[in-house]
């Protein structure tokens, strides 16, 4: 077994180092060392998206990447989305458009939607169709969840 | 409708376990961790079919870091006996083989042996060291195949079992034959004036949950056993353990995880036992999960099938006759719900003469399991398509040729079954009246098709326990496992006897130890029957509040009235819920009820849809434009989980009609078990789902609910194939009408 290696990054605002086997996913060492069990594994390839967290403001499956190749980055995952007094405005759409069945998918939906509505903060619904295509959801059929990101970026909006 | 004097049943409150969704703090099953915890991780069968002649563990034994390895032999033997599960019943001998197997591999990804390590890649190492020595037999892959007399046969224990209980005397691969009759099917045919027969084929599909299964187990050093793991039904999961086991129930406690999707596909133990055997051996707790391509290969899914349906019509479009012949890949072991198939093809009508074949057959693909409406969507696809060409052919209108034709209350089944009040007309008007199907659809290559679909829905029995507290809210406990949103609508249900609001009540699901017994989280079921659990709940608490006030006032029980949250007595006296509740403690024992239910089945439920389509003729890729879903739910609890499942249900069955498919090489190896080659629907593939929701109440139901999960899947292949015949003038009679299949029609015509 190779050795370990020391990783220093910021996740969700708070500098944090890390002991990792090179071959250790990201995803593994965020579920099964650091508690943040949030993000979550669906297929452990990609196609999924449940595992999704932002790397430097940008959505990625964290399934994919090495947890040494965080080093230095700023990682949010969805334990770091709500602020301290409430929820995020995608949270609160979230629930309020009932996006959500089971809700295995939907940490991997609202960090990949805050990416979309950091990027664009007014997309249209195939904008967003688009952008979320990477996360499956299998219980809702997707509708609404798109409606939840409407209303979340109008929230915003107003702010 | 009916929903108008309610106050909370028809709202819209948030779930209650929304916060904890959405900030990522609900715990999943694989989310769990414990004190000294193992990994564990599954040995699985190269082979889809092949003889195990020897299996040597003692490498992997000595691997650094490996705790335990176990194969079949450490599970009991088992005689044949069949469980019953609540929605369906399973042979524990071939449930056992299926766990692990012993003499035979009868699918690739079958599992074989396990080990339990420090962490999941020792493990998964360690099981590289396992050698197995196989045999390799010739695999048959397909229903008809399997069904001759040389195909190689699965099972030396297999009989075929029909309803006369007659047996076949050698093995083989047909388990079941089912046989149902209505009228004089001869002569029925001879009345109809246009007779369409046609065969139609489906591919394996499966449930395609996002969370893969999970299982974390201590079996403690005084004997007993915890089990972590999400399971649409942990009665279930205990009473399959303490089979499989053969220990008491009383031995096993399963603590629900949060359940990320099931579909039918999370009620069958597979990783359950072997974490218990796992931790026996090595003495510590040990959390089992499946990787993706083990979820495709050993879990799920619902059979391939070949259909055969033949339908006449008289001149005015009423059916005369309807006969099925019905063939499902049961996969490695016999169990298809192929039964259900045959009782749900010919649901949607009044059927005056019919017949209907059907077999359970195995073939080596995993075994297969319910989805979400089991055999339903297989039926609905063969038989609406037949109706849509009847409707050509008569060139009468598909709406009107199901208004004529619906199945309505007192209408007798093919397999005998009698009607209650139910909501097939209903449906199909709901469409007839809705912007879509008034709309006009213009464009080349874009076609409209309409179809319609039935299930079940079951009763079976619940549970539940409502504690008073001081401050006027009700704790809930549940047994049945919250798949898409009932602990809202068991609340709201509670919330409405009760008179108080939704958010006064804080369900809780919990452990096979903490309330009484509940069947499975399935057959459109738990909204219904845990409903009226909770029901019985309310009721009681409001006899004992009844009581207890009727005590403080010093009046008789008949003087005070319970209302809108209010106990109301002689002389204008008055309390609301909450201050009546702050008196509890002060006048008398704690108030704390159970309520449980267990009627056996409901009404029925039925669900028209109708869709266009645009279809590239270069590519055979089908877009939907518009979808429209309309569906009998009796009464709608939370409409918007109520919509949700309308939405969910059509985008399966939209994936099962124009993509989803196994793929199988010819040694039997399923060649596309990654979410990236197995393509369900993204939000791309999909347009918005518009609903219509139907209430034609349940009178089983004290507020009328029907169940609403199960119906939604059943319609869309159906009637997307109609819609892309109207396209481009080919009639898809295969499952799934992918680009290649369709361009291939396309190009032939």
């Amino acid at each position: 077994m190779a050795k370990k290696r020391i990783v220093t990054t910021t996740i969700n605002g708070k500098e944090t180092q890390f002991l990792c086997q090179p071959r250790q996913t990201l995803l593994e060492i965020l579920r099964d060392d650091l508690a943040l069990t949030g993000s979550k594994e669906g297929c452990s390839n990609g196609n999924c998206g449940a595992c999704t967290v932002l790397c430097n403001g940008k959505a990625v499956n964290s399934c994919l990447i090495l947890a040494v190749e965080a080093e230095g980055a700023e990682i949010e995952t969805i334990e770091g989305v709500a602020p301290v007094d409430g929820l995020d405005s995608l949270q609160d759409a979230f629930l309020q458009q009932a996006a959500l069945q089971c809700g295995i998918c939907t940490p991997g939906f609202i960090m990949s939607a805050k990416a979309l509505l950091q990027e664009q903060p007014d997309p249209s619904e195939e904008d967003i169709r688009f952008n979320l295509a990477g996360n499956l959801c299998r219980c809702t059929g997707y509708d609404k969840i798109v409606r939840a990101v409407q209303d979340a970026a109008a929230a915003r909006q107003q702010v | 409708m009916a929903s108008t004097s309610y106050k909370v049943i028809g709202t819209r409150p948030i779930r209650h376990d929304g916060t904890d969704k959405v900030t990522g703090r609900a715990q999943f099953g694989a989310d769990i961790q414990l004190s000294g915890m193992l990994f564990g991780a599954i040995l699985r069968s190269p082979h889809a079919h092949a003889r195990i002649k020897s299996i040597d563990i003692s490498q992997a034994e000595s691997y650094p870091g490996v705790h335990a390895v176990v194969t079949g032999t450490d599970l009991p033997e088992q005689q044949q006996k069949v469980a019953h599960l609540g929605e369906g019943d399973v042979n524990l001998y071939h449930l056992s083989q299926n766990v692990l197997a012993r003499q035979k591999v009868l699918y690739k990804g079958h599992a074989v042996a396990a080990v339990a390590a420090d962490d999941i890649h020792i493990a998964q190492e360690a099981t590289q060291l396992i050698n197995v020595e196989y045999e390799v037999l010739p695999p048959v892959l397909d229903v008809l195949e399997a069904m001759q007399d040389e195909a190689p046969v699965l099972n030396d224990d297999v009989r075929t079992d029909s309803m006369a209980g007659e047996e076949s005397k050698d093995p083989t691969n047909v388990a079941k034959h089912y046989f149902y009759e209505k009228g004089n099917i001869e002569k029925g045919f001879e009345a109809a004036h246009v007779v369409i027969e046609r065969e139609y084929r489906t591919s394996t599909v499966h449930q395609g949950y996002i969370e893969p299964h999970n299982a974390t187990a201590l079996w403690n050093q005084d004997g007993q056993i915890t089990i972590w793991t999400s399971t649409q039904g942990s009665f279930m999961v205990r009473q399959q353990m303490a089979d499989l086991l053969k220990l008491p129930e009383s031995r096993i406690k399963v603590v629900p995880m949060e359940i990320g999707g099931g579909f039918g596909g999370k009620i069958s133990v597979y990783l359950q036992p072997v974490a218990a055997l796992l931790s026996k051996k090595s003495g510590r707790p040990v959390k089992l999960v499946m990787d993706r391509a083990s979820v495709f290969e050993a879990t799920g899914p619902t059979p391939g099938s070949y259909i055969r349906v033949k339908m006449g019509a008289d001149r005015e479009g009423k059916l005369t006759a309807a006969e099925a012949y019905v063939a499902f890949e049961a996969g490695g072991f016999p169990g298809s719900p192929v039964v259900c198939a045959c009782m749900c093809i010919f649901a949607c009508y009044d059927v005056p003469h019919g017949r209907i074949n059907g077999y359970d057959v195995c073939v080596n693909k995993p075994r297969s399991n319910a989805y979400r409406a089991p055999g339903s969507t297989h039926a609905a696809f063969a038989a609406e398509s037949v109706v849509d060409e009847i409707c050509e052919r008569l060139e009468m209108d598909p709406v009107e040729f199901r208004l004529k034709n619906a199945a309505q209350e007192g209408t007798r089944r093919v397999d005998g079954v009698q009607f209650a009040r139910i909501g097939m007309k209903e449906t199909v008007e709901a469409i007839r009246d809705s912007e879509h199907w008034k709309s006009s659809l213009e464009g080349k290559y874009r076609g409209r098709g309409i179809a319609s679909g039935f299930w079940f829905n079951v009763g079976l029995k619940s549970s539940v326990t409502a504690m008073l507290a001081a401050d006027g809210t009700v704790s809930l406990l549940e047994g049945s496992t919250d798949i898409g949103g009932t602990r809202a609508s068991l609340s709201m249900q509670l919330a409405e006897t009760l008179g108080i609001a939704a958010e006064d009540i804080k369900p809780a699901v919990v452990d096979t130890d903490s309330v009484g017994y509940n069947d499975v989280t399935g057959g459109s079921r738990v909204t219904f029957s845990t409903g009226i659990a909770v029901h019985n709940a309310g009721l009681e608490m409001r006899r004992q509040l009844i009581e207890r006030v009727a005590n403080i006032w010093e009046v008789k029980v008949e003087d005070v009235q319970y209302e809108d949250g209010k106990v109301r007595g002689p002389g204008g006296k008055e309390f609301t819920f909450r201050e009546l509740a702050a008196k509890i403690h002060a006048t008398g024992e704690p108030i704390t009820v159970k309520g449980t239910s267990g009627s056996e089945n409901q009404a029925g439920a039925f669900g028209t849809h109708c869709v266009d389509v645009e279809v590239d003729p270069e590519t055979g890729k089908v877009d939907v434009l518009r979808y429209t879903i309309a569906q009998d739910c009796g009464t709608a609890i939370h409409p918007a989980y109520v919509e949700g499942q309308m939405q969910g249900g059509a985008a399966q069955g939209i994936g099962w009609a124009l993509n989803e498919e196994y793929v199988y090489d010819e040694h039997g190896a399923m060649r596309n078990a990654t979410f990236l080659d197995y393509r369900i629907p993204t939000c791309c593939d999909l347009p918005m789902m518009d609903t219509i929701i139907v209430e034609v109440p349940d009178p089983q139901h004290p507020f009328g609910v029907r169940g609403v999960g199960e119906v939604p899947i059943a319609p869309p292949p159906a009637a997307l194939v109609a819609a892309i015949y109207q396209a481009v003038g080919v009639r898809m009679r295969e499952l799934p009408a992918s680009p290649p299949r369709l361009l291939h029609q396309i190009l032939q015509r």
